[in-house]
């Protein structure tokens, strides 16, 4: 007996709530990407579901495109981060806060 | 008992990857050290593998586990090991006084909004399999290599552009900038304590 859709809809709310209330509390920059990750994931399951759910594999197949976007995203924001930390001491966003060269 | 899981292996997936998925989650956000988080990110991404795999999508999943679980989070090591962040903070401290309240308010909006449009709408009833059904006989790599390859070709193809276009800029953004005159490296940074 399969799991109904809606099950996994609901752990990919859950899942993308905690990505996105972990974005906004946490100051470390490196953990505000985890959580980019966290909901990139979420919207993921909910894409494989309704290929489920419809009979379609356009579904998997957008999940395919969002895992390449994903790791090209995770390889320029970390040559960012790598950039903007070099030069300092932490990593959290409160050290940005002055917006000059 | 035994055999309610034998009936049941769906279900029983389904609460083992959704328990893993969470406890993931909940401890990437409340570790206070860079270096669990990201293990913490390993289960999570472990856990959505292996829900990939109760719905039929074996080749997401297997791509899943090397690419997330292999490179990103192996990078998200590198780079908390690289610019030495790998020690504790304190998380319990609030630089921006009210803002936690708020973001979780906000969490608890958007998780009802979800879970009501979820439940109350009707939506996603138009045409079925428009990229091709699921279900027909054959492997599911085979089906979504046909897809990609034929009706998301395009889409492949500037998929290939995007990935060279952040290979350079990686290259560009990780080489060692120019020393400016009259600005502090870091060691004079910190030797300045500020």
């Amino acid at each position: 007996m399969t799991v109904p859709g809606a099950w996994y809809l609901g752990l990919a709310a859950l899942l993308f709530t905690i990505g996105a209330v972990g974005f906004l509390v946490r100051r470390n920059v490196l953990v505000m990407f985890m959580c980019v990750e966290l909901m990139l994931n979420a919207v993921n399951l909910t894409f494989i579901t309704f290929a489920r759910v419809l009979n379609d594999i356009g579904g998997q197949t957008s999940v395919f495109f969002v895992l390449v976007v994903a790791a090209a995203e995770v390889v320029v924001g970390l040559g960012i981060i790598v950039a903007i930390f070099r030069r300092r001491t932490g990593a959290t966003a409160d050290d940005l806060h002055i917006l000059k060269g | 008992m035994l055999l309610a899981a034998t009936h049941y292996p769906d279900w029983i997936v389904f609460f083992v990857g959704g328990v893993a998925i969470l406890t993931g989650a909940i401890g990437v956000v409340l570790s206070s050290n860079p270096v669990h988080s990201a293990l913490m990110l390993v289960l999570t991404l472990f856990g959505v593998a292996v829900e990939f795999v109760n719905q039929q999508a074996d080749f997401l999943a297997a791509v899943q586990v090397i690419v997330y679980a292999g490179a990103i989070v192996i990078l998200f090591l590198f780079v908390i090991m690289l610019i030495g962040v790998d020690r504790k903070e304190n998380i319990a401290r609030e630089p921006l006084k009210g803002q936690r309240p708020i973001a979780i308010a906000l969490g608890v909006v958007v998780l009802v909004e979800l879970v009501v449009i979820a439940r109350f709408q009707q939506w996603a009833t138009g045409a079925h399999s428009t990229a091709g059904s699921l279900s027909v006989a054959g492997e599911n790599v085979a089906l979504l290599g046909q897809s990609v390859f034929t009706r998301f070709l395009f889409a492949f193809e500037i998929t290939s552009v995007l990935l060279v276009i952040a290979v350079i800029g990686a290259v560009i953004l990780a080489r060692r900038p120019q020393q400016v005159a009259g600005e502090l490296t870091r060691e004079e940074q910190e030797a300045k304590g500020t």
